[in-house]
């Protein structure tokens, strides 16, 4: 699909200073900043409840600011302490639904321009292009209700960019859609959204979906930013144990401190400044265990061994379940090894981590 | 780097700017609610007022009969419906049998008569001088009642028949719907587990419908109990008909209140049974996959069967009733005209309007209340509003009369020492009262209609018009009007309908000497004129058509490609 020209006049950053939000006696999201700068995708990663959407929601002006202050390009659109708050049909912010909320009685162009004035012709030429570069020419007649759930999502992407807003903002653009469509759609959106060039602020509970998607992520944990980077320093750099946990399951082992050497189940590891005798958590992602299949000298000095419990192929990658010899408490591991490697059920295999890729966190951490 | 959570920025929540709109509408919503509710609360307050006098007498005279008579009707009339309603609708759903297109929506016709008129229709062709003894003497030769037997239609069999013909259709909808939405995967399971046709519709279809057709036997029994102008016209002592009787002819309000509020024990069963057969449906959905149902191809014996098992009902709850107003309305239509019939006709017409429009217009500020979210109190009070439609026609019409006079005497006493001027009665007895009835049983039925269509539009459409430019009033202007009207105009049209339908409330509460077409009819028809008021009565049918068709039409289009599968 070729990606439609969209021109944006006004390139305007947002930012949110400081807000914090309760509802009752209930705090979703306290004392975050947030900075989009214009052309920029960030994307607020969390689980459900951590107040993302909440934060979309305060800078579309659908939620009345309680704490701190949020403005687009230099004009303050939200105070709070009983400050100024603009009503939302005076931000010029295109919002795109998580369920789309495309309106019923309309068709699929009077939705598109439902946020355009009768004479904006320009705009509205612009609509017809955009609909046809999109392949939705021939729905533009339509109803929504005949649409499919990527074409719902393209006329909500496209009613939400047609009054040319100064900043956009997507709440789980992608969750309503079928899990076999949505890697394509999601290619389509990205190409559509760089070409916009505009300030988009994004919300996910999906981490590979934000990270294909964003410039940078902002990982929030009730109601906190609790880390913010470019997606691969989030991955491979997570401060926190909850950060190295919202990509999928880790291997958790203990850790500790002797002689300035960490050692674990899994070997020894170099200390690295950390104190003396101090406990730790060491994190290692499944695809981070090395397996190889011992030689007939059996171990080797710098791998630890392990006894396989269980081994499937998943096509592209093998799942194994393993478990320690010795020590670790009969603790299960998980790795993952790319194309097929598939040990016999209870034979032994070998296992190395490379050092830089072991996660460690205070113990208490937990 | 662990946190502790929030607590300290809790306090934060207290300087929150007082948010008025949200307060108006809780208020608004709440003073509403309780303005309709309070024919209910009425009633409950007498219900619960110690009367010791008065139950020594009702428990020694009336009272026992009233809950016998009452509770055989409401079985009898249970059953009736559970048979045909249920009987029918898997027939029509789950087999091919020639005109099944036909009886698929033609059943639901009989809804469009109400109670009363088939009871006339009955009376006037079963009784002994009617169109069937008479036909049958001459055929015999039989000379007077001694000669032959012949059952009596005004009795207790013969209010449950009558009942049963024009209610099944309510089992009959419910069940139907619920058969369509079954999965066929669970009906090829059963049979591929060894169980045949007939096993399968006993073990699995009909239990899993059970919850649906227990709502709809429970609004059948509802509507039993409103009714008036069968059980007073058949003389079957029921509370309805003792209420009306202690009060009018024995002029004993409280006498009357009282029968209500044990009547009231009734509703609240049946009530109670209606929501947890409602919640229940929702356990009973099996699948969101809908295939082309199966249709066992039914011939020689058995299909004739099916085809008088679903065509009797229509006759007898539609056709016979029709045809003979039909007839008698051509006979008599000058008499008809004469009596007045145009200036009633009016009355019916610009009463129901008048409720429609005022019932429409308060269910929409009761459902746009809610919507914006108001608290649990004004909540609690629109769902105890609109339990009127459960609440016979005759109790709420005390619930009315009882405040309505409270107050016209306060006005009274008031102004006679203020001003030294009696008023008199200002409410009671006028149109009023009658109006103000109707908005307390059909409250309910508006209310749910538009509730039902703000549903459609999410709260995600508001934020979406307002964040594309669209200030409050654009946004329901522009979104919310254009997505509810339709369910406005439906909510006006039922209770209209409804409305021109009604006799209890209004026999009750109407001013002296005025008549709607249900008034006049049963006038009539009490003193054996019914030939002569038949135009009237043909009015009320025609009227209540409307809402069947509808309901006809929606049916055909329920599950496309199915009606049409007979043709096959």
């Amino acid at each position: 699909m070729t990606p439609p020209s969209i021109d944006h006049p006004k390139a305007d950053g947002l930012h949110m200073l400081n807000v914090s939000h309760a509802f009752g006696d209930h705090t979703v999201v306290s004392g975050v900043s947030v900075f989009v700068k214009p052309g920029e995708l960030v994307c607020l990663l969390g689980p459900s409840g951590c107040g993302k959407t909440t934060l979309l929601r305060l800078a579309a002006g659908l939620e009345e600011l309680q704490i701190g202050r949020i403005t687009i390009g230099e004009e303050t659109v939200a105070d709070g302490h009983g400050g100024r708050q603009l009503p939302p049909e005076k931000r010029n912010v295109g919002l795109m639904f998580q369920d789309f909320a495309l309106f019923p009685h309309l068709t699929v162009f009077e939705n598109v321009v439902f946020g355009l004035s009768e004479n904006d012709t320009a705009r509205r030429a612009w609509v017809r292009d955009t609909l046809s570069t999109m392949g939705l020419e021939e729905y533009s007649g339509a109803f929504p209700h005949v649409l499919s759930g990527g074409q719902q999502q393209r006329v909500a992407l496209l009613r939400a960019l047609a009054p040319a807003p100064r900043v956009l903002l997507l709440d789980e653009p992608f969750s309503g859609l079928d899990v076999n469509r949505r890697a394509q759609i999601r290619q389509d959106t990205f190409q559509i959204l760089s070409r916009a060039g505009i300030a988009t602020l994004m919300v996910t509970h999906d981490p590979e979906e934000a990270m294909f998607m964003a410039d940078r992520i902002l990982v929030m944990q009730n109601g906190r930013i609790v880390q913010s980077g470019t997606p691969v320093e989030i991955y491979f750099h997570p401060e926190t144990a909850f950060v190295a946990e919202l990509f999928g399951p880790v291997n958790r082992l203990p850790g500790r401190v002797t002689n300035g050497v960490l050692e674990t189940p899994l070997g020894r590891f170099p200390g690295n400044g950390l104190a003396e005798g101090s406990e730790v958590s060491v994190l290692i992602r499944p695809e981070a265990l090395s397996l190889s299949v011992p030689g007939p000298d059996g171990g080797a000095p710098d791998a630890s061994v392990l006894t396989v419990q269980s081994a499937r192929s998943l096509g592209r990658s093998s799942h194994l379940a393993l478990t320690l010899d010795g020590g670790g408490d009969g603790q299960m591991l998980n790795a993952r090894m790319p194309g097929v490697f598939l040990p016999d059920q209870g034979s032994r295999v070998l296992a190395r981590v490379a050092p830089e890729n072991i996660l460690i966190f205070p113990r208490e951490d937990n | 780097m662990p946190h502790p959570a929030a607590v300290a920025d809790r306090p934060f929540a207290r300087f929150l700017p007082a948010r008025l709109f949200p307060d108006r509408w809780g208020f608004a919503t709440l003073a509403v609610a309780l303005f309709v509710a309070t024919p209910l609360i009425a009633v409950a307050t007498i219900a619960l007022t110690p009367a010791p006098e008065i139950w020594r007498h009702l428990y020694n005279t009336v009272l026992f009969g009233y809950i016998e008579r009452t509770m055989m009707l409401i079985a009898g009339i249970g059953l009736g419906t559970l048979l045909i309603g249920t009987g029918t609708a898997w027939l029509v759903t789950m087999c091919r049998f020639p005109g099944r297109g036909l009886f698929n929506w033609a059943l639901v016709l009989p809804l469009a008569v109400p109670t009363y008129i088939l009871a006339f229709v009955f009376t006037d062709q079963l009784e002994y001088a009617g169109a069937v003894q008479g036909a049958l003497r001459e055929m015999f030769g039989w000379r007077n009642r001694q000669d032959y037997w012949f059952p009596e239609i005004r009795s207790m069999g013969g209010a449950i028949t009558v009942m049963t013909l024009v209610l099944y259709p309510y089992v009959y909808l419910l069940a139907r719907a619920a058969f369509l939405e079954q999965s066929v995967c669970v009906l090829e399971v059963s049979r591929t587990l060894g169980k045949n046709a007939w096993q399968s519709f006993w073990h699995v279809a009909l239990p899993l419908a059970r919850p649906a057709i227990v709502v709809g036997m429970t609004l059948a029994m509802m509507e039993a109990l409103n009714d008036f102008g069968t059980v007073d016209f058949f003389g079957v002592r029921t509370f309805t008909a003792g209420i009306y009787d202690v009060w009018l002819n024995m002029d004993n309000i409280s006498g009357a209140a009282q029968l209500a509020s044990v009547l009231m024990v009734f509703v609240v069963v049946l009530v109670v049974l209606e929501r947890m057969a409602r919640r229940g449906q929702r356990y009973h959905h099996t699948s969101t996959k809908i295939q082309a149902l199966p249709s066992y191809r039914l011939t020689g014996a058995r299909a004739a069967l099916a085809v008088v098992f679903c065509a009797l009902p229509i006759l007898l709850g539609f056709v016979l009733p029709a045809s003979v107003l039909v007839s008698y309305a051509v006979v008599f239509f000058d008499v008809t005209l004469k009596a007045n019939y145009l200036t009633i006709t009016l009355n019916s017409i610009s009463l129901s309007l008048g409720a429609a429009v005022i019932a429409a217009a308060i269910g929409l500020v009761l459902a746009y209340g809610l919507r914006m979210g108001a608290g649990p109190l004004p909540r609690a009070a629109v769902r105890f509003a609109s339990i009127g439609y459960a609440v016979p026609g005759a109790v709420l019409a005390i619930g009315v009369i009882v405040p309505m006079a409270g107050l016209d005497n306060a006005i009274d006493g008031f102004s006679e020492r203020v001003f030294g001027v009696s008023t008199g009665l200002l409410f009671s007895g006028t149109v009023i009262a009658i109006l103000y009835g109707y908005l307390a049983r059909f409250l309910a039925l508006s209310f749910g209609t538009v509730e039902a269509g703000l549903g459609k539009v999410s709260r995600n459409m508001d934020g979406a018009a307002r964040t594309l430019g669209a200030s409050p009033i654009q946004t329901m202007a522009r979104v919310h009007f254009p997505l509810v009207r339709t369910s406005l105009v439906t909510a006006g049209l039922l209770v209209f309908v409804d409305c021109m339908k009604e006799l209890p409330i209004t026999i009750i509460l109407r001013p002296f000497g005025y008549d709607t077409l249900a008034t006049f009819v049963f006038q009539y028809a009490s003193d054996e004129l019914f030939e002569e008021s038949a135009l009237g009565a043909l009015t009320i049918v025609a009227a209540g058509l409307i809402p069947v068709i509808i309901l006809s039409l929606t049916t055909l289009r329920s599950r496309p490609g199915h009606a049409g599968g007979d043709r096959a």
